[in-house]
């Protein structure tokens, strides 16, 4: 009798119409490849040499990164997208105004699912685990490759078990258990491999939380982080899912490489320090202050995390050597925001709330960091040079410790903060 | 899979994608200049030093952090010939594969300016500066295909994917 599976063996399984184990190569069907307007160009050229037809219906096209468009080589960059969508007839092109960070509209549209396998040039396309797909980032020459095939190859991963217990205390939350993992292992802890997340404290962790967690797998060099599928899940999607979906649960006996243990009660509010996720430090044992605190990314830019902001600094005020930005991470997000009357509580705070978009968080517009400026940020990635000059800092945090800090001017849990 | 011989830029652990280019110049009007912007935010006028055929030698996660295809693109216009580290972070390897970029994984002790020669088919970094040779192992067989076909979409052109 063959042994139990991962999830990730049985979906890639399932996808190649192979008996799939870690270690063997697949080629599979893919469910959805996403390109962005940053890695979109080079797969539009690649695919056009081949001069075949593609597999429109499962391509998604959003623009993002550079939009709406920052300078004159950016707008012809958007055309660019725009003009092969139109050229090939690709419906799901999502014009500024539809279009958001491109990992949040692949949720809010309904493209990510659990069970489906989908491949995106975009290193976070990992986002969509937290909703049970296999999901994971290619390059541009890959999307190419699917745009024209609807196939890919995989190296099916080995998986790491995290098994979760307790719930999380107040002001704690799916930001500072990523940090920490990523902090323990390193971030090459986990290359080439999946992380799974099983035991009784997956219940315990809000969905939007769970993509957050998913999303920064890539920064222990994971392939993938999945969640298994729960009533929350389906829930959360059942709105705004496209198309049908298939659940899959690892085996009793699946094989893990690795199984690490959280008690999520034991979890403190966590910033981790430039110049690498990995460097995770308790937010009571850090002293710094702080010259921009910028809340947005597909990392944490969901309603849930503007919510938790809002409650901080609502009746506060920013302070006065602070800018707080707040990007809403997609139209859905945004227009929830304004409906809830978050933005009102922002603005009154004194904070910039801008549209959806992927801006500073690459370090390509819209709060770009001079040399010697300190950020913290709900983002993902604090490598030299992220937000903007190379002697700028990014400190990686949740929301709350974001929106505290944005009114403390260092960084501080919202708990730090006296009562208004 | 030919031979590469040339001089050594010596890097350390994880080097990521910013840092080989910025997310600033990924912009489609740079995708021919992209050599100009190798490294400019942590080895300044690396650009202009380098020349055709030269190796970077790295230590562990090369190629961390985002998925772009610029990252591989640029080492190669720049003219590196091969990077030989001792791991590389996974989407840069599947990328380095597609352009054409020679990764070989392997801890070397080089030196910054030493001169490297690798020999893909023979699984052999030998340092002659210092006259220590490194053995590597060969790919599995659907990757060695895929280099010896230049890419993804040299196989999908001639029908084998
Ligand atoms: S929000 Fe940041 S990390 Fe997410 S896709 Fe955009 S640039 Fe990348």
């Amino acid at each position: 009798m063959s042994r139990g599976k991962t999830i990730a063996e049985k979906i890639l399984s399932a996808k190649s119409g192979e008996d799939a184990y870690a270690g063997q190569i697949v080629n599979a069907e893919v469910d959805y490849v996403m390109v962005n307007d940053v890695t979109g160009p080079i797969a539009f050229r690649e695919f056009e040499e081949l001069g075949m037809e593609p597999v429109r219906e499962r391509m998604v096209l959003i623009p993002d990164h550079y939009v709406p468009n920052k300078d004159v080589a950016s707008a012809e960059q958007a055309k660019e997208m725009r003009e092969f969508a139109r050229r090939y007839a690709i419906d799901n092109y999502f014009e500024v105004g539809r279009s958001g960070v491109c990992h949040q509209l692949m949720v809010d549209e309904g493209f990510a699912a659990p069970g489906r396998l989908i491949v995106g040039a975009d290193s976070h396309t990992c986002t969509y685990g937290g909703l049970g797909a296999f999901s994971t980032g290619v390059g541009s020459t890959e999307a190419a490759a699917v745009f024209a095939t609807g196939r890919l190859w995989f190296k099916v991963p080995e998986s790491i078990k995290v098994l979760l217990s307790g719930d999380f205390r107040p002001g704690v939350g799916g930001k500072d258990l990523v940090i920490r993992i990523i902090s323990d292992i390193g971030v090459d802890g986990a290359t080439y491999k999946t992380f799974e997340f099983a035991g009784d404290g997956v219940a315990q962790v809000p969905v939007s939380d769970r993509l957050t967690i998913a999303n920064m797998a890539i920064e222990a060099g994971g392939k993938a982080g999945i969640f298994p599928c729960d009533p929350s899940t389906e829930e959360y999607i059942a709105e705004t899912v496209k198309g049908d979906y298939r659940v899959y649960e690892a085996d009793d006996d699946a094989q893990y490489c690795l199984t690490l243990h959280y008690d999520l009660g034991e979890l403190e509010p966590m910033v981790a320090f430039p110049h690498l996720p990995e460097n995770g430090r308790a937010v009571k044992d850090s002293d710094v202050s702080i010259d921009q605190a910028w809340l947005g990314s597909c990392t944490n830019g969901r309603i849930e995390d503007l919510r938790i902001a809002a409650e901080v600094v609502k009746g506060r005020t920013v302070h006065p050597d602070v800018r707080f930005i707040v990007v809403p991470a997609s139209p859905r997000v945004y227009r929830q925001a304004m409906k809830e009357g978050l933005l009102e509580i922002f603005m009154e705070a004194g904070a910039y709330v801008s549209g959806p978009t992927c801006g500073a968080c690459l370090g390509g517009h819209m709060g770009i960091l001079a040399a010697g400026e300190r950020c913290v940020a709900s983002t993902n990635r604090n490598f030299i040079g992220r937000m903007g000059h190379k002697d700028s800092e990014v400190y990686l945090a949740g929301p709350g410790v974001v929106a505290a800090s944005a009114v403390a001017g260092r960084i501080v849990a919202p708990d730090d903060l006296e009562a208004v | 899979m030919e031979n590469v011989k040339g001089k050594v830029w010596r890097f350390e652990d994880h080097v990521d994608t910013d840092q080989i280019i910025p997310a600033e110049r990924l912009l489609a009007e740079n995708l021919d200049k992209m050599d100009e912007f190798i490294f400019e935010k942590v080895r300044p006028g690396m650009s202009q030093k380098i020349s055709r055929g030269d190796i970077i030698v790295a230590g562990k996660n090369f190629g961390c952090g985002s998925s772009r295809e610029h990252a591989p693109r640029s080492l190669l216009q720049a003219g590196v010939s091969c990077i030989v580290a001792e791991s590389f972070a996974r989407i840069f390897f599947r990328n380095s594969l597609n352009v054409g970029l020679l990764l070989v994984e392997c801890p070397v002790a080089a030196r910054e300016g030493d001169e490297l020669e690798v020999r893909p088919k023979d699984g052999k970094v030998m340092n002659h500066s210092s006259g220590e040779t490194f053995e590597f192992p060969q790919y599995p067989e659907f990757v060695s295909k895929l280099v010896e076909a230049g890419g993804l979409m040299n196989l999908i052109k001639e029908g084998r994917f």
